[in-house]
């Protein structure tokens, strides 16, 4: 970022940021990853704009059609067309994935920089609580937790936030756990820095790319729990589209439309895969360790 | 060594009897350290790894944590202040302002993700009230003074970008942005090649004559302690063995490891025979002698030295060191002294 608002000439020296971009760029997976989840991201910011139908209009002549020109990826059960509801359902999706990694993080990052900073009873307290919610999986506690908040997607997104905290809070834990004992933390602390701006400036910005790879592979977790939470009936209500929703319609009809489960099948499958891909393209470029 | 010094000024930093323990040690780690510094002037504590040189500059500088090491006794005025007796939240407000401190690893001892000239100015902003761009211009001055070249585009810099040398001088121009009234400086050349390490203490000693600091070098390289120091304090083992003006301790060292370690400094030139060197090791924390610390490699040792802690005596114009037997040539008059230095 800093190359593209800074005008100097041709830099000498290559900043860590240009070369992690550089070895991810000649990561052929993930290049494709990227590629993937771009091609989602795009579809669903341009779903409001792409000459599709409406994702909720409803046709009686065209209940649980085969794909056709008319209709490129067919029908549901209540004629509404699947590309469209795809589309549509890809905002909830993505939405669900960023939303609640963005909860996480958010909530996770600052516990684990006072748990791993300041040890003592306060990491004793939040690391206990941690492994308390880690030992229960995932999935059922955001299902506990969505259902204790009440069926939207809004509420999905938080429980599968809170659900991914302690992930979160054990990563930055760790992380701040060995650069807390760098010299220049030491440093910090001779020049008279506060403790708040040590965490901010000095331990933070160095446990950040771990974090990031994290963060990145969560999405995919979260847009499984999403789609999970919405087959189950506790995400996306009807009769907004979500992928998840969508499946969980289609498994009454899987012979009769089998194409009702593809798509939304497929299409989870694809972005989850993208986001897996470019996030381990993330731990590999932002690896210090290899050049 | 002609420095200005007023030597009837008042001491800037002024320790006395400083003892300290790690939790649940049998010994203190360090014990009876007393030394005074005057602006302007330079103290060269030396001493081998592990003798308390460095524990001495954090404890000072309150970067120990005291459940860990307890101060056992001793005072450390500084201005009104005793430094061991101030809470962490006032302590915090005199480090990097009144009082800094350089490290021996220049390599690791900047923030990696932060622009050179940003941690300049973020400690201006912590201690003055200034602007932005008035510590940002500070941050320029800073590294002007400490000699960096373009200096305005080195501003933006990450550390990475820097060599070792270079990034010590960044670290120098961190301690002095506040023009504090001392500065410690804890083997600032030991990390740097022999050609930077005397860039490095030229710039020291010069940026000291221009603001008046006083120095506390923390070193083990006598060279360095013949070129800046003023006043020179020999550490082992946690104890003060000797301190006296440079002259005096390089001339006519009294205590038999000041007299070692004097005579076991390589000097250019020939040399007849071995490199002389001390015979033994530093004993383990727990396995002090309660006297003398220096007695199980003491080559004049007496059956007392082992059990009775020989005080600091004056030997001569503030000139002292903590032997029974000092001046030594009076007491065993047979004795062949090694001639000291070259």
């Amino acid at each position: 970022m800093s190359a593209l608002t800074s005008a100097e000439p041709a830099e000498e020296t290559v900043r860590p940021e240009n070369r992690a971009w550089k070895k991810l760029k000649t990561n052929r997976s993930a290049q494709f990853g990227l590629v993937i989840v771009a091609f989602f991201i795009i579809i669903a910011l341009a779903a409001p704009i792409l000459p599709i139908d409406d994702p909720l209009a409803t046709s009686w002549s065209a209940v649980r059609k085969a794909p056709s020109a008319a209709h490129w990826l067919g029908t549901d059960e209540i004629g509404r067309d699947i590309l469209s509801r795809m589309i549509w359902g890809a905002q909830a999706s993505l939405l669900a994935g960023v939303v609640s990694v963005f909860i996480a993080v958010l909530v996770g990052v600052p516990f684990g920089l006072i748990s791993g900073y300041f040890g003592g009873w306060t990491d004793q307290a939040i690391s206990r609580v941690t492994d308390a919610l880690l030992a229960t999986p995932f999935l059922i506690l955001a299902i506990a937790l969505a259902a204790f908040l009440g069926p939207s997607l809004t509420n999905a997104m938080i429980a599968i936030g809170l659900s991914a905290v302690p992930i979160f809070v054990r990563l930055t834990r760790g992380q701040v756990l060995a650069v807390k004992t760098e010299d220049f933390v030491e440093g910090a602390r001779a020049v008279g820095l506060t403790h708040t701006a040590i965490m901010g400036r000095y331990i933070l910005p160095n446990v950040l790319a771990p974090i990031l790879v994290q963060a990145t592979l969560t999405v995919a977790t979260a847009i499984i729990a999403e789609a999970s939470l919405s087959f189950l009936g506790l995400g996306q209500q009807a009769p907004a589209p979500s992928w998840g929703s969508m499946l969980n319609v289609a498994k009454n009809f899987m012979t009769q439309a089998p194409w009702m489960a593809w798509w939304p099948g497929a299409a989870i499958f694809l972005v989850v895969l993208g986001f897996n891909l470019l996030g381990d393209g993330l731990r590999d470029a932002l690896d210090p360790r290899e050049t | 060594m002609s420095k200005a010094i007023d030597l009837n000024a008042a001491p800037v930093l002024s320790v006395e009897n400083l003892a300290l323990r790690f939790k649940g040690a049998p010994a203190n780690i360090i014990d009876g350290i007393s030394f005074a510094v005057r602006p302007g002037e330079t103290l060269c504590i030396v001493g081998e790894s592990g003798c308390g040189k460095s524990v001495t500059a954090l404890s000072l500088m309150g970067l120990l944590p005291r459940s860990v090491a307890q101060v056992m006794s001793g005072t450390a005025m500084f201005g009104d202040h005793d430094l061991l007796e101030l809470s962490q939240r006032a302590m915090a407000d005199l480090r990097g302002n009144t009082i800094s401190m350089i490290f021996q690893e220049p390599m690791t001892s900047l923030n990696p993700s932060y622009r050179i000239g940003d941690q300049i100015a973020e400690v201006v902003l912590r201690h003055k009230s200034v602007t932005r761009a008035e510590a940002r211009q500070r941050a320029l001055q800073m590294l002007d003074r400490v000699k960096i070249p373009a200096a305005s585009s080195r501003l933006d810099d990450y550390p990475h970008e820097l060599s070792g040398g270079m990034r010590q001088r960044v670290m120098i121009a961190m301690a002095l942005a506040n023009d504090p009234a001392v500065l410690i400086a804890d083997e600032p050349t030991t990390a740097l090649d022999v050609t930077i390490q005397a860039q490095i203490i030229d710039l020291i000693e010069e940026l000291q004559k221009e603001t008046g600091t006083a120095l506390v070098m923390i070193t083990h390289d006598l060279g360095v302690v013949a070129e800046i120091a003023d006043r020179v304090c020999v550490m082992y083992a946690g104890h003060m063995v000797e301190d006296g003006p440079v002259e005096a301790i390089f001339d006519d060292p009294q205590h038999p490891y000041t007299i070692g370690l004097m005579s076991s400094v390589p000097s250019v030139g020939p040399r007849s025979g071995r490199l002389a060197a001390i015979g033994g090791m530093v004993p383990a924390i727990d396995n002090m002698p309660s006297g003398c610390r220096f007695t199980p490699r003491c080559p004049f040792a007496q059956t007392n030295c082992a059990v009775s802690q020989p005080p600091l005596d004056e030997l001569g114009p503030s000139h002292r060191a903590a032997c029974h037997y000092a001046p030594l040539e009076t007491v065993f008059p047979e004795a062949v002294f090694q001639e000291a230095g070259s």
